[in-house]
């Protein structure tokens, strides 16, 4: 996405202030990354945790519920303080305000959810080095308002986490035969329905990103060249 | 001999990429060519080798709780275990600098053809997820720093292997949906299966 003609853009904005609170261009800034713009499928952005977390469904769903939270409010930091960041340090600023957000999410996990603390592990740690939020701090929050980039921010985390929920939709129904730990094939009648390795395993979630690309982009008819 | 064994199991059973999947962005984006892949490589065991044992000197003696007590008794009970991914980051950025220096100043074509990739080794996923997995397995020093090599060895091996069968597949057809990162993730799980293989050896 060219962060150039957004920019053009929010200047009309600033002469024409009575902009709608949901206007055209700031719903395509959430429903953009959901589909077309996609940080996973289109922009290859913060693969690494999409796949590790996507064995069950309950860690998936809390981890979805954190990066939100650290790409919403460290684009609506970095918005805030883009006039004073000095452009040689924004790197490490940038990199302090996600590690600060990631450190309040891993605490509040530890306080209230210690057994899915335990499961997730490192993984929490590692929302810093996802490289979407670096990614949309540096793209857009840099150069775009605060209510732009908190909006900018929500799209692209529910794009994550609509990926990622479905990559773990899938593995843990043909892997572990349940959703959200509930046995489906029991509760149809199959009883006998085995843990299925080759899901649980880190090839799984390779194989079932790839095929959800391959629909995806099929779909879009976005092509690599 | 225990050591050995530690470095065999983090370079082929607990690969960074085939079982944790750390470090997946570069991976898939430096992958094109075997020469960039092996410079990458190459530049992240450096990073690894150092941070890991580094993180562990800041944890064992900075960090942890009673770490403090070397500067007094009062310091005992201080616990800054808080300040772990802040800390943990800072280091790694500062290494990645450095050695963007190094290379910069002894080889610019590969500087060149490194290009972004290089500063974005401080966010790679598999420098921090090593130290922050050595944190959590209670590793001893020793450990840590052969664990830090085993890994970068293990990722570095990894991406050469997947660069060279991209290099291959250039010049087959593939449906225009899968191009690039669609077939690139099959192949990685194709990888993935025969790096499981290993897992039935026992050290």
């Amino acid at each position: 996405m060219s962060t150039e003609t957004l920019e053009q853009k929010n200047e009309e904005v600033v002469q024409k202030p009575a902009e709608g609170l949901l206007s055209k261009r700031r719903k395509r800034l959430i429903s953009d990354p959901l589909n077309e713009d996609n940080p996973i499928t289109v922009q290859v952005l913060g693969i690494c945790s999409a796949l590790a977390v996507t064995v069950k469904m309950e860690p998936t769903l809390i981890m979805s519920i954190a990066v939100v939270f650290v790409i919403v409010f460290s684009n609506l930091i970095i918005s805030l303080l883009r006039n004073l960041i000095p452009n040689r340090v924004r790197i490490i600023v940038q990199l302090a305000v996600i590690a600060t957000l990631v450190t309040l999410v891993s605490e509040v996990l530890k306080a209230y959810n210690y057994e899915m603390y335990k499961i997730l592990g490192a993984f929490v740690g590692l929302i810093i080095t996802n490289c979407i939020v670096m990614g949309r701090l540096e793209a857009f929050a840099m150069g775009n308002k605060p209510y732009d980039s908190v909006l900018d921010g929500l799209g692209s985390g529910f794009g994550y986490a609509w990926i990622i929920l479905t990559v773990a939709f899938f593995r843990e129904l043909f892997g572990s035969g349940s959703i959200f730990d509930f046995k489906i094939f029991e509760a149809v009648g199959i009883s006998n329905f085995p843990t299925n390795g080759l899901m649980v395993d880190s090839i799984g979630a390779f194989m079932v990103l790839g095929i959800l690309i391959w629909v995806q982009r099929s779909k879009t008819g976005y092509v690599e060249h | 001999m225990e050591l050995v064994s530690l470095g065999i199991k983090s370079i082929f059973i607990e690969n960074m990429i085939f079982a944790y999947f750390l470090g997946m962005c570069s991976f898939l984006a430096v992958s094109k060519k075997v020469s960039t892949a092996v410079g990458l490589g190459a530049a992240v065991i450096f990073v690894l080798t150092i941070t890991v044992p580094v993180n562990w000197l800041l944890q064992e003696y900075v960090l942890k709780e009673g770490a403090l007590t070397w500067l007094g008794a009062g310091f005992g009970e201080v616990n800054l275990e808080f300040l772990q991914f802040i800390m943990f980051i800072a280091i790694i950025a500062a290494m990645v600098q450095l050695v963007e220096m190094i290379i910069e100043k002894f080889s610019p074509s590969l500087y060149g053809s490194l290009g972004i990739f290089l500063p974005l080794i401080a966010v790679n996923c598999a420098i921090l997820g090593s130290s922050l997995f050595m944190i959590q397995r209670d590793y001893k020093l020793s450990e840590a720093t052969v664990f830090g090599f085993g890994s970068g060895i293990g990722w570095m091996l990894a991406i050469v292997a997947l660069a060279a069968i991209r290099e291959k597949l250039k010049y087959s057809n593939v449906p225009a949906g899968l191009k690039g990162l669609g077939i690139t993730m099959l192949i990685t799980g194709l990888m993935g299966i025969a790096f499981k293989s290993f897992i039935g050896i026992a050290l």
